[in-house]
């Protein structure tokens, strides 16, 4: 258990020596980007567990995060108000579900909450995220790269090409979402320091429960999927049904961070569903190791974080892609793998050297 | 216009689509067959085929542009092979797989870098963008027979290859049971690189016949491939005939949504055709249930 506890207790530890160094060298404005990787690279904790526990490849997942953004994006900015006198506006509007806000220019409108937009945005992922891997993850190979490549290409152009989703111009003004407990996400620089830490903290809870999950039945029966199908299959682990809830699981966990960061920003632009997107996520995976969650939530943050503050230029989608070939050719198991042997074999060697030196001083 | 001309149109255009789609399927079962690797950078070669093409064009005559593109890119293919997929031979098809997605982002970003993000074309082959030839009273592109012809040698060459030549029959002996090929002396190694630099070939000559008609831009490449891979799992994975007919499926398909849909949602269609597929018969038209685990080109 204690052992369990490191990992958290070491990245809280990150997390709150990141903020309090960046305040301390009055550079505070860097935890605005830094929120902003915080949320990508929950889209790549999801991705882990379909490339390194299910051993799939999925090409989908920027578009799953477009469909959180703009499902959350659209329902919370247009106005309703047209349909404030029918009967089940008055419900819902009752239910909390129809707020009426002032939109920029003072004038009043009615939307639809950000709770509910975002409980509307789960659903509508659910429903494309099985749709899409129910087919594809039937069939033995790699189908499911396939088909989520095609979905991410299709939601691109729907997004690009239909009106109600702002076209090229894509979604602003989308506003701030108060949770609670005096939580807002927002993206004004009061609110900075706060929000990083709400960032960080949803991104740890997440990256906790994938964690449990990991290491449940379902879990288990995954690693064996990867491992052997076959075999798994004989043992009776219905293996394309856990392959579809990791999958599912994933394109939600994607759509939760596409709503969080709509929020942030207070808008949502079409080149978040470009394939470009979804292969960054998962090149990110891949650099990570793929079936180490921490070091691939830890090393896209930095990476993301770094292409946010513009340090690779034009070379920005390069980098991802030399990225990609480069780790999966030298350290497919991410970069730390290698690097904790070689630790552990010159540890282990100093300890048998100590060792013969104690031996010999009696 | 008569509405059986219009048909007519919509057919040939799209036979001219499915075409484009055939060749890139073909690409891929190549090197699917021989390694069970998915290409996602078959489109690519695509893309530099028309491109190499385009930039030698304005130094040597069109036919020899076409043919120096083809072997250069048919070159990079062999590279790519020995590069990187030969020393991963013994990594999961997975790592294989996310490797030529990373090559496909790469090769993107270099062909940026090379040229620009400019559209560009080779030249119209015979006639130009105005000249165009009657058949039953449709309008086609004299490119569009270039296309055609181009694509049925190229498939009726590769057929008599693999059957009928030493080389070719190596080939489809790796793919069908690579142990006993390499009992039998074939190298199997030298018949991927070999897979790679055909795919990459076929690739790019695809690629130049229709860069006067579809033009050609440094992100062209994975449109296609992605409705490549719909044609050749259409047709049944393993089979180049199911491909070509996947493939010619496909660009009908198209054709004719066209008229239905609005042009944003163009792709939707070829889509919607993949997930019908792979829900409702995954080992594709031609292919059998039974012989999924069999690859044959």
């Amino acid at each position: 258990m204690l052992k369990r506890l490191i990992p958290i207790v070491l990245m809280a530890a990150v997390i709150v020596a990141v903020q309090l160094l960046a305040t301390a060298l009055e550079k505070e404005y860097c935890l605005t980007q830094l929120t902003m990787a915080i949320y990508y690279s929950m889209v790549v904790m999801g991705l882990c567990l379909v490339m390194g526990y299910a051993g799939q490849v999925s090409l989908g997942h920027g578009a799953f995060f477009a469909i959180g953004g703009y499902t959350s994006a659209i329902l919370t900015t247009r106005s309703f108000l047209s349909l404030q006198d029918t009967w089940w506006a008055g419900i819902l509007k009752r239910l909390h579900v129809f707020v009426l806000r002032e939109d920029m220019f003072g004038s009043p409108i009615m939307t639809v909450s950000p709770w509910a937009a975002f409980l509307a945005a789960m659903i509508v992922t659910f429903i494309a995220a099985f749709l899409i891997g129910y087919p594809a993850l039937r069939l033995k190979g790699h189908y499911l790269a396939m088909a989520t490549l095609g979905f991410a290409m299709i939601v691109h152009k729907i997004v690009l090409g239909s009106a109600f989703a702002g076209a090229a111009d894509g979604i602003t003004g989308v506003p701030e979402w108060t949770l609670g407990a005096g939580l807002v996400i927002t993206g004004k620089s009061v609110a900075r320091v706060q929000n990083y830490y709400l960032a960080s903290g949803i991104a740890l809870v997440i990256l906790i429960l994938l964690g449990n999950l990991v290491r449940s039945r379902v879990g288990r029966a995954l690693q064996a999927i990867h491992d052997q199908e076959t075999a798994a299959n004989a043992m009776g682990i219905n293996t394309s049904a856990y392959k579809l809830q990791v999958f599912i699981v994933s394109a939600l966990i994607a759509a939760i961070a596409g709503v969080l960061l709509t929020h942030y920003t207070g808008g949502i632009g079409p080149s978040e569903s470009s394939i470009l997107k979804s292969v960054r996520y998962v090149a990110l995976a891949a650099a990570g190791g793929m079936a180490n969650l921490w070091s691939a939530s830890l090393i896209s943050t930095l990476i993301n974080y770094l292409s946010l503050r513009d340090w690779f230029g034009t070379f920005d989608n390069a980098v991802f892609g030399a990225l990609l070939i480069i780790i999966i050719s030298i350290a497919p198991d991410g970069p730390f793998k290698p690097l904790g042997l070689w630790i552990r074999r010159w540890s282990s060697l100093a300890r048998v050297r100590t060792g013969e030196k104690n031996h010999e001083t009696p | 216009m008569g509405s059986e001309i219009l048909i007519l149109q919509y057919l040939l255009s799209g036979i001219t689509k499915g075409s484009i789609y055939a060749m890139v399927a073909i690409g891929f079962n190549l090197i699917f067959s021989a390694t069970g690797v998915l290409n996602f950078a078959q489109g690519e070669f695509v893309m530099l085929g028309g491109m190499i093409a385009v930039t030698l064009s304005f130094y040597f005559p069109l036919p020899v542009a076409v043919a120096g593109a083809v072997v250069i890119v048919a070159c990079i293919g062999c590279l790519l092979e020995l590069l990187f997929f030969r020393p991963l031979r013994h990594h999961s098809i997975l790592h294989m797989i996310i490797i030529t997605i990373g090559l496909s982002i790469v090769i993107q970003e270099a062909a940026l870098h090379i040229w620009d993000e400019k559209v560009r074309s080779l030249p119209y082959f015979t006639g130009n963008e105005i000249s165009s030839v009657k058949i039953y009273g449709a309008a086609i592109s004299p490119q569009v027979l270039w296309v055609l012809g181009t694509i049925t040698v190229s498939v009726i060459l590769l057929h008599i290859f693999l059957r009928y030549t030493l080389q070719g029959r190596a080939m489809r002996a790796c793919s069908s049971n690579p142990e006993a090929a390499m009992l039998a002396g074939i190298n199997i190694s030298n018949m991927r690189t070999l897979a790679f630099g055909l795919s990459a070939a076929l690739g790019a000559l695809g690629g130049c016949v229709i860069s006067p008609i579809t033009m050609t831009q440094y992100e062209a490449g994975a449109p296609l491939a992605i409705k490549g891979f719909a044609a050749a799992i259409l047709g049944g994975l393993g089979n180049p005939m199911a491909a070509v007919a996947g493939g010619l499926l496909i660009g009908i398909i198209e054709a004719f949504s066209v008229s239905k849909l609005p042009a944003a949602y163009n792709d939707v269609s070829a889509f919607a055709i993949l997930l019908l597929v792979l829900f409702i018969r995954p080992h594709g038209l031609f292919g059998s249930p039974s012989g999924q685990g069999v690859r044959e080109f």
